[in-house]
């Protein structure tokens, strides 16, 4: 991690940091992740009290946006039907590179309770996912703790996309 | 750098400029303000809409041949996740429904605490609806600040049942746990700052608020013929001026005991139904209020005694052998209800919620039936929607409350 | 010898019934009991025929033939004030008696009666529809021809409702298995990426107990974590020490500190 304070007395007054371009990049991407609002059932509810005053995501540098063209981090909060995984791709699809998917609650990460003929068994099924989010549903403070797990996963990355391949651009 | 797959675009078949000047818009169903996952086909004129078509099933589950496959007891967690935002009135019209089914009456501290619990619900479910609706017209703060009691109400609901969302909080024939010690005193703290906050900071932004009206009234009238045709319920129905509530007037539970009034708007607009939900808030509390000294007057039994149905209390299971032999057949078989079948309506946040039972006598039910509110309000948005314009579009969707769990199921 | 299992209808069966167990049946009265319900049967019974009827926990069952629904509802209406239908769909009895069971819940505000309409209705044939009386049939009976494919006759736009346009068979039919057959197990995929995928994603995982031994793309497998994607297999399976994470645990044991001689 990128050394953010300066010690003005020992490197002669003058405010230098020194650190690398994967540093200052990488801090830049996981100090303003943007989710996308894709709440799909029960888990939005708890996505958006997580967003609300209680547990107040803003101070991670986390807002919600509308727009995949907007959002670096699309947090699928909920059960992905059958009808709508075409959707979720389609919307994985439009988010700007970079992009990572945390999949919130046991319905997105396996299907979980909801073994049916409807009902994706896993979004992993659909698009790569970075974190799983266990829980029916998860409490907003695991939806924070997740999002600062994916911190510490941008952080250690490269800053160049490319040479994440292997990791990040999973196909499934 | 994109990953391959087949998908076109979508609205390859779609004229969107069409001979008759008008535009297709689709919206949702990952839509911020589409309340879940609704999709509207929208044919506009200008900024009108001229035709509407609500597409749901984005959220189709299979809740209703799970509950095929499921043992009664099995299947009430997942009545929770029906409407998940107040999750113990579904598991009350379940629990309701299979008890009528069965036949057995339910000890009264439990009827306290289920009371309790299902107006609490009615709480968190009309915060939430102020919550959301307000910020899809545009209210943000409104949102920050009912989002901040309906969290103590989820506190309240944490420490009854450990859950935030999903409670599971009623049984069949009771309720498994008393309430803690001093969950009264806390439940009393939360209703006086709940009045408080609901006369000076939510009237004090709202009721009166120049922008709230212009955006509100006149906006999505549904007449009361209309509202009884499309099998309203509920807030909607209220909303309509008609005064039918199903605890009023088929009393179930403690309702018939407690004094409170239904309130009824005859403006069958969405400013109407706010003044409703608040109205209802209100009610609620007062409900509570009465329900806290009967609580002290009442027995310590929380289950039923039926033990062909029933689970006997723990300290009976770890010491008979019977009631462990039952506990046995009961926790590997299920009950086996009477044949026949069900239909109970209860009144939950949103409408009639029921669950129509159709029992063979097997331990799994032969079909199982949610009626539920959501499903029919959102009927009811192809005709609401017809003639405005779109920035009232969301406005209507907010003031029918619709809860997609609900819908699909 | 594997268990029979009936191909008409795969719902969950007990596993165990005593051989001495009789079901008992939900308390029925008759119609007369009630003096508002004998009364609306009476109208009920003057135009349509009334095969039978019954109060059943606080809620009038009549039953008619399927061709008088419509006519029926109408009388409902008008005459007997059920201002509301409430909730229609089917009952699959097709396995046991070859037909289907259409009810309509109906609803009177102002005497406070609920009551059910039923009908048996086989397989293939068409019911009425209920819109042009009650709106609230529009979603109720495309989610029933969704369900079960019964068809309703002169409805404005009877498609699917809860399932995608393009999906086979109906879900609720006792003959479609909960977790659903070939092509609802391969419909995202298909759709998505197209047949050629199937391979590459694999079949789902229905089984809730299941632990893919080998996988090494989804859930790690606790001392056995592997590079994401490695290729595992039984033979080159190593087992090492349980790795924590080490982003918040400091290790002090590092071969690469420091050790002063001396204090300074």
């Amino acid at each position: 991690m990128a050394q953010h304070q300066v010690n003005y007395a020992s490197s002669g007054g003058l405010p230098v940091a020194l650190t690398t371009v994967d540093h200052l990049v990488n801090w830049g991407r996981s100090n303003s992740l943007w989710p996308l609002t894709y709440g799909l059932a029960c888990c939005a509810i708890e996505m958006m009290a997580a967003g609300g005053s209680r547990y107040d995501f803003d101070r991670f540098g986390t807002i919600f946006r509308a727009s995949p063209r907007q959002s670096d981090v699309m947090i699928l909060a909920g059960t992905l039907s059958k009808k709508h995984a075409e959707f979720a791709r389609r919307l994985y699809d439009q988010m700007t590179e970079p992009k990572w998917v945390i999949s919130m609650g046991s319905c997105a990460n396996t299907g979980g309770m909801f073994n049916t003929y409807s009902t994706v068994q896993g979004v992993d099924r659909i698009i790569p996912v970075d974190i799983y989010l266990p829980g029916c549903a998860p409490r907003p403070e695991t939806l924070q703790y997740a999002l600062m797990m994916l911190q510490k996963k941008i952080r250690k990355q490269s800053a160049n996309m490319n040479k994440n391949t292997k990791q990040n651009l999973r196909l499934i | 750098m994109q990953q391959p797959n087949k998908l076109s675009p979508f609205f390859e078949n779609l004229n969107f400029e069409r001979d008759d000047n008008t535009m297709v818009v689709n919206f949702g169903p990952q839509h911020p303000s589409a309340h879940g996952q609704l999709r509207l086909v929208l044919e506009l004129d200008g900024e009108q809409v001229v035709k509407a078509y609500p597409d749901i099933g984005y959220l189709h589950r299979g809740i209703e041949k799970m509950a095929e496959n499921m043992t009664y007891n099995e299947f009430l967690p997942t009545t929770d996740r029906l409407d998940y935002i107040a999750s113990t009135s579904n598991n009350y019209a379940y629990a309701l429904s299979v008890e009528r089914l069965l036949g057995i009456e339910v000890p009264r501290r439990a009827q306290v605490i289920r009371t309790m619990l299902l107006e609490l619900n009615r709480i968190i479910s009309h915060l939430f609806f102020i919550a959301t609706h307000a910020l899809d017209v545009g209210a943000m703060s409104m949102f920050l600040y009912a989002f901040r009691e309906r969290e103590f109400a989820m506190d309240l609901m944490e420490d009854y049942c450990g859950a935030r969302l999903t409670h599971s909080a009623v049984r069949i024939g009771g309720v498994p746990l008393d309430i803690p010690s001093d969950w009264l005193a806390n439940m009393e703290k939360f209703c006086s700052n709940l009045e408080h906050e609901l006369e000076h900071t939510y009237n004090a932004l709202l009721q009166e608020n120049r922008i709230w009206k212009m955006r509100l009234e006149n906006v999505g009238v549904l007449s009361p013929e209309d509202a009884l045709s499309w099998g309203c319920s509920g807030p909607m129905l209220r909303g309509s001026g008609i005064a039918y509530d199903i605890r009023k007037e088929e009393p179930y539970e403690l309702y018939p005991e407690l004094d409170f009034d239904v309130p009824v708007s005859d403006l069958n607009d969405s400013y109407g139904r706010y003044r409703l939900y608040m109205a209802e808030m209100t009610q609620s509390i007062r409900i509570i209020r009465q329900l806290m000294p009967m609580y002290g007057e009442t027995e310590p039994q929380l289950m039923a005694h039926a033990p062909q149905y029933i689970s006997a209390p723990k300290e009976e299971i770890m010491t008979q052998n019977y009631a462990l032999m039952q506990h046995f057949v009961l926790v590997t078989q299920g009950m086996r209800p009477p044949k026949g079948e069900v239909y109970v309506p209860t009144e939950s946040p949103k409408g009639e919620l029921g669950f129509y039972i159709k029992s063979e006598g097997e331990p799994y039910a032969y079909r199982l039936k949610c009626r539920a509110p959501s499903f029919f309000h959102t009927g009811i948005l192809q005709e609401l929607l017809v003639g405005v314009y779109i920035a009232d579009v969301v406005t209507i969707i907010g003031t029918t409350n619709i809860v997609f769990g609900e819908v699909d199921r | 010898m594997r268990k029979y299992v009936p191909k008409d209808s795969v719902q969950k069966k007990a596993y165990y019934t005593d051989r001495f167990h009789v079901v008992p049946s939900t308390p029925r009265e008759k119609v007369d009991s009630d003096p508002v319900y004998a009364e609306q049967l009476e109208a009920l019974a003057a135009k349509v025929e009334v095969k039978s009827s019954r109060i059943e926990l606080n809620c009038m069952v009549v039953e008619i033939n399927h061709e008088d629904n419509f006519k029926a509802l109408e009388v409902l209406k008008e005459e007997c004030g059920y201002a509301v239908l409430t909730e229609m769909s089917a009952v699959d009895y097709l396995a046991k008696d070859g037909n289907f069971e259409v009810f309509y819940q109906m609803l009177n505000l102002k005497e406070v009666k609920r009551m059910r309409l039923v009908m048996r209705i086989e397989q293939g044939l068409a019911v009425e529809s209920a819109v042009p009386l009650y709106k609230s049939a529009n979603f109720a009976e495309r989610e029933m021809f969704d369900m079960f494919g019964i068809v309703a006759n002169n409805h404005p736009f009877m498609k699917r409702i809860l399932m995608p346009d393009d999906w086979e068979g109906n879900p609720l039919l006792k003959t479609y298995p909960l977790h659903g057959d070939e092509f609802a197990s391969w419909y995202e995929v298909d759709k998505i990426f197209g047949k050629d995928a199937r391979e590459a994603i694999g079949p789902e995982n229905r089984d809730e107990a299941k632990v893919e031994r080998y996988d090494s793309k989804r859930f790690s497998r606790v001392g056995y974590e592997v590079p994401f994607g490695a290729d595992v297999n039984a033979e080159n399976e190593t087992e090492t020490a349980i790795e924590y994470s080490k982003t918040f645990l400091v290790d002090y044991n590092k071969g690469d500190t420091k050790q002063l001689k001396e204090r300074k």
